[in-house]
């Protein structure tokens, strides 16, 4: 699968605090939550984007609390991927669990700038800057994790296991 | 080869001899935790994926804790959701308005989370449990859903990393001060994806609630986990509480550690966590003169009876400064009993303060003490982030109940010494 997007940048430590504030945790609805997306580090975020764009971050994307509304909120604001050098692990573990592509990329994180045009390939973990005529390789994904996604998240691995099991 | 403490708890639990840091596992589950803002998504995830009953319903504890008694329609809603799914599945462990508190004092107080469990909690904070020698992590509330179907998870066995703590510590100083300390020391993600194993004789010399704090903050560092061995202060602790049986772990002589850190603790005075990260800490000797708005002391990293009675001893006869509010809220109704008879919560009152029935509410922003533009608070929390305690252009500083109470009634940040 390929995506293609215009990239929004971000630096070191972006927290779950400012993906979504925690006065908007109040509800289960991913459009509701996706109004507030990056509200707390950039209040005017949701009206800039257009859909499939990508966020590249630095280090310790989605350090803070555990809360699901995170990736639940950049996902339902069509954000199509997010790139980071490093990812907090339980906003790592979430975004798989909810079939969120996020990938781990120190190069690309350094070499991509706001507004460059890239190109993501999920299966092969290719980066393809467009702006700028270069190609990243992100770490892949440990084939535990690619099951998960290629079942369509956690849920749907849990119950393709359990109808098995009976 | 000798293994750490997680990795012997992870291997039980996985039904496996030995683990090796990297190994991805599936580990059988002793406690499962959900509250009111993660709690709900769970539970539609569960009813999505068409399960009709929870695995175990006395190892699924469900607690009202973040915005209850609840701040608005929305998040009564929320509630109302997780109490009606509690009754529907007769959950043993349902804790609501009157019995509730914060999760993080609450399970350790009710004797439902003991040495050797492996504990899921889908509220980051649940590393916590590490001070009773369990392996305990916070996850998302999709890891939740699935978990209580099957009453399991999968972890990839995290590498450790290893910190001793010696000496004799100085006076103000306690478990808040020793992981503010560290987390200043490696950085918000010096521990990513790693368990951080506490020990030393200044751990030793710590009560429950000092390495409950300590625990606490594991994630702070970015840690998958933070974990203390029982000793007998442990055991004394657990062994009224515990209604099943427990088993007791430690780390092997040769067990292999990504990293060792050591600390003399007499060097390491009270610590203040500066705005917006906490590792941008500082001695509260190099902290200059910072006036404060608010003061709140509390929460799922302070807000235990060692923590009150702290911030009693400083506030006794004393007055909280004029334009300085001092929120104070007990962990669970059982803190809030014992500090009422130990005359605390009269001793706050009479300092100016107010006394608040448990909840997260400041923490996060969500209610009961959220901070206004510009407006700066010295808080016993875990996060000073960016308009974590409400308005973007507001300020938290982190620290242990002296100094907070002290700062109360300096009216800026200081130290109980100069009262």
């Amino acid at each position: 699968m390929k995506l293609e997007g215009k990239v929004w940048k971000f630096g070191d430590d972006v927290n779950t605090d400012e993906i979504i504030p925690a006065i908007y945790l109040n509800t289960t609805d991913p459009n509701e939550m996706a109004t507030h997306c990056m509200e707390g580090i950039d209040p005017d975020f949701m009206e800039k984007i257009t859909p499939g764009d990508i966020i590249v971050a630095d280090k310790n994307f989605g350090c803070g609390s555990s809360r699901e509304h995170a990736p639940i909120a950049i996902k339902a604001a069509e954000i199509s991927c997010v790139i980071a050098k490093s990812f907090a692990r339980i906003f790592y573990r979430n975004s798989i669990n909810i079939g969120f592509p996020i990938l781990e990329c120190e190069e690309a994180a350094r070499k991509i700038a706001a507004g460059d045009q890239i190109e993501v390939d999920l299966a092969s973990g290719t980066i393809v800057n467009l702006t700028k005529d270069e190609t990243y390789k992100a770490q892949p994904f440990p084939e535990f994790m690619q099951e998960i996604i290629a079942a369509g998240g956690l849920m749907s691995y849990v119950m393709d296991r359990e109808m098995e099991q009976t | 080869m000798g293994m750490t403490i997680t990795e012997k708890i992870l291997a039980d639990h996985a039904g496996r001899a030995a683990v090796k840091p990297g190994e991805l596992i599936m580990a059988k589950l002793d406690v499962l935790l959900g509250n009111d803002i993660t709690a709900p998504i769970a539970i539609e995830e569960f009813r999505k994926a068409g399960a009709e009953r929870v695995f175990d319903k006395d190892k699924v504890v469900l607690v009202a804790d973040h915005f209850v008694p609840n701040k608005d329609i929305k998040s009564a809603q929320q509630t109302k959701l997780m109490r009606n799914f509690a009754r529907e599945q007769e959950l043993t462990n349902y804790f609501d308005v009157g019995e509730m508190g914060i999760e993080h004092a609450l399970l350790p107080e009710q004797g439902l989370v003991l040495p050797g469990d492996a504990i899921l909690g889908a509220d980051s904070h649940t590393c916590t449990y590490g001070a009773v020698g369990a392996f305990s992590t916070g996850s998302g509330s999709t890891d939740l859903a699935a978990a209580m179907i099957t009453g399991e998870a999968w972890f990839r066995v995290p590498e450790s990393m290893k910190f001793v703590y010696h000496g004799q510590r100085q006076k103000w100083v306690g478990g808040k001060d020793f992981i503010l300390y560290t987390i200043g020391d490696i950085g918000v993600d010096g521990a990513l994806y790693k368990a951080m194993e506490f020990t030393g004789k200044a751990i030793a010399d710590l009560g429950m609630d000092g390495r409950f704090t300590m625990c606490n903050m594991a994630i702070e560092a970015g840690g998958k986990s933070g974990i203390i061995a029982p000793d007998k202060t442990t055991l004394d602790y657990v062994e009224q509480r515990a209604s099943r049986e427990f088993k007791v772990y430690e780390s092997d002589p040769d067990a292999i550690y990504c990293n060792e850190r050591e600390y003399d603790v007499s060097k390491i005075e009270p610590q203040v966590s500066c705005p917006h990260l906490p590792e941008n800490t500082k001695g509260i000797s190099e902290i200059g003169d910072i006036p404060i708005d608010q003061a709140v002391i509390g929460s799922c990293t302070n807000g235990r009876m060692e923590d009150l009675r702290i911030a009693a001893m400083v506030l006794k006869g004393e007055r909280v400064a004029p334009y300085v509010r001092l929120i104070v809220i007990p962990g669970t109704q059982s803190i809030y009993m014992q500090a009422l008879y130990e005359g605390l919560i009269e001793t706050f009152i009479e300092a100016g303060g107010v006394v608040s029935t448990p909840t997260c509410g400041p923490c996060l922003g969500g209610y009961m003490g959220v901070l206004a533009d510009g407006e700066r608070c010295i808080s016993t929390t875990n996060r000073n982030f960016r308009g974590r305690m409400g308005h973007l252009e507001s300020e938290v500083y982190l620290s242990g109940p002296a100094i907070a109470a002290a700062s109360a009634v300096l009216g800026r940040i200081g130290s109980p010494e100069e009262l």
